[in-house]
């Protein structure tokens, strides 16, 4: 197994925490992990991007051009990361703020209203680990105990408390997720 | 046992240093290197181990005070990136004319000048040619995972006391700043000056008591005994060609064509030969550990097998020149690279491969105009 994502969003939206997880849980259940972040002018306030890759074998290159799993969390990383997904592969994206959606036909595409979800959930910083659900929904190549796992483990114990509030958001990002369909979005 | 953990390859660094049983670190904060500083801050080694950690007022008080710590036979280790590295290279040179173990880390981002924060390799020339003025070389370890981070510490605190001579971990902003699993060493006791003394020698200004006193200086005013010390260093580097060089050849007993890359590069580039294997094409990856000692042989006997080389860098075009050394002209060999801080892609080094190289006329070219010589 060898599943190549690039997570990409506005500074502060959780991008590069949620790729830490991510990489955690690969940890915990023996998969080779690297984590590869932008971290130029963008994370102070532009686009933050963090390029994930979790394999059963070793990793060549930590840096790609193109991606089994795009995770999008606003307008510019779409319009820069639709491209390079693969033929096949999936776009995961938050609508919120999104005025132009994707226009790719081969590739599978879904939504999740993290940042909505997380709003009616009480907590807005909780919105990445939505997006991290409804990523695992799509592609369940992290067990959900070893996501927890891997929280306990890169959480200080001070926040440990909070671990329940990501273990449901992680469920409510699971249940919400909704394909969709460019071809809808043209008739529209 | 190892210990496993998820860490920034500049973190692993500055792990590495405690456990190596470092006595003291000495450096001042600039990106993307400035994650070691801060991790050692974190960690507060004095309580752990006794090791000193400080923040020195700029570059050059850093090295310094390395230069200090290592007269008196302490292990110590200062890290920065580019621009900082270029101003630390007077007490670099004067570290080796002194003969003064210590290792000198650089996570490498764009030059010249203050250049970019981006990650590059554009100081491939500052680090294997001098950098600093006078007849001396660095061994230069070049880390392409953040294990390696992790492992080169000891190794070049290792090579740094078996040669009395600085020893430097050329690193860059994609291995310092990129997460990866890594396996931590134990903890390793710092060592007693008794044990210094007994393992490397007698040379250090530890107290006279007892015996002569030991000068540690880099000036020699007769020019017979300064000859002398420069064929001394001479002789450090000739052994560590013989004993102490490193690489990996991945790929290669098949191999049609030839990528020579260290560090990020090396592992951009494997995937490039990954993706060329896919396509049918048979090349091979040459990654040199050390950039001083050079793999100039392995490349110099590849060079019988392969049509032609590719030197993958992020940088306008330096390491080609060793390799293009180390070949003696028997193939072509071409640089590609991206600069200015940009990452060049897997996808990108097979297309250069392919167009520099493989479908290259000037290889044909070169073959023939062997065959006219013969």
């Amino acid at each position: 197994m060898t599943e190549e994502i690039i997570i990409a969003g506005f500074g502060g939206q959780g991008v590069l925490s949620m790729g830490k997880i991510l990489a955690y849980s690969g940890i915990m259940q023996d998969e080779e992990v690297s984590w590869m972040p932008s971290y130029g002018p963008e994370m102070r306030g532009g686009t933050a991007n963090v390029m994930v890759i979790l394999s059963s074998e070793r990793i060549s290159s930590p840096y790609l051009k193109v991606f089994d799993t795009a995770i999008i969390l606003n307008q510019q990383s779409l319009d820069k990361f639709q491209d390079s997904v693969k033929p096949g592969g999936v776009l995961l994206y938050d609508p919120n703020g999104i005025t132009i959606h994707p226009t790719r036909t081969d590739i599978e595409i879904f939504q999740i209203e993290g940042n909505k979800l997380a709003v009616d959930m009480g907590n807005a910083k909780i919105s990445n680990m939505i997006v991290l659900g409804a990523f695992l929904k799509i592609k369940p190549i992290v067990k959900l105990d070893n996501v927890i796992a891997g929280l306990k483990k890169s959480l200080p114990d001070r926040y440990h408390h909070l671990i329940p509030l990501n273990r449901e958001a992680i469920t409510k990002g699971m249940n919400n997720l909704k394909p969709f369909l460019v071809a809808e979005m043209i008739l529209k | 046992m190892a210990e496993l953990k998820l860490m920034k390859g500049n973190e692993a660094l500055a792990e590495a240093t405690i456990r190596a049983g470092a006595d003291a670190y000495f450096g001042y904060p600039i990106t993307p290197q400035t994650e070691v500083i801060e991790y050692l801050m974190e960690q507060q080694p004095e309580k752990r181990t006794g090791m000193i950690v400080l923040q020195a007022e700029s570059e050059l008080a850093a090295i310094n005070m390395v230069y200090g710590a290592a007269s008196t036979g302490k292990k110590v280790m200062t890290s920065s990136s580019s621009p900082g590295i270029s101003l630390k290279q007077e007490g670099i040179s004067y570290m080796a004319g002194a003969e003064l173990p210590g290792v000198i880390v650089n996570v490498v981002r764009g030059g010249p000048g203050l250049g970019t924060i981006q990650p590059s390799q554009a100081d491939y020339f500052q680090s294997v040619k001098g950098g600093g003025h006078g007849d001396y070389k660095l061994y230069v370890l070049a880390p392409a995972s953040v294990q390696e981070m992790s492992d080169f510490v000891e190794d070049a605190f290792d090579i740094a006391f078996k040669y009395r001579a600085p020893v430097l971990i050329l690193s860059d902003g994609i291995i310092g700043q990129m997460m990866e699993k890594v396996y931590l060493k134990d903890q390793k006791p710092r060592m007693t000056n008794d044990e210094i003394i007994e393992k490397y020698g007698n040379w250090a200004t530890t107290g006279k008591k007892g015996r002569e006193r030991n000068i540690i200086t880099s000036l020699d005013l007769q020019s017979e005994k300064m000859e002398k010390r420069v064929h001394r260093l001479m002789k450090k580097y000739k052994q560590m060609e013989a004993e102490d060089l490193r690489f990996e050849k991945i790929a290669c007993d098949d191999a049609d064509y030839l990528i020579v890359a260290y560090g990020s590069s090396a592992r951009i580039s494997q995937k490039a030969v990954e993706l060329a294997r896919k396509k049918g094409i048979k090349v091979g990856l040459l990654r040199p550990i050390t950039l001083f000692p050079f793999p100039k042989k392995a490349l110099f006997d590849l060079a019988n097998q392969v049509k032609g080389i590719l030197s993958v860098e992020l940088n306008a075009g330096q390491m080609v020149e060793d390799v293009r050394l180390s070949v003696e002209h028997k193939v072509p060999v071409e640089h590609f690279g991206r600069t200015g801080g940009i990452i060049h892609t897997p996808e990108e080094i097979l297309e250069a491969l392919e167009q520099k190289i493989i479908n290259n006329g000037s290889i044909r070219h070169h073959k023939t105009r062997e065959s006219s010589i013969l």
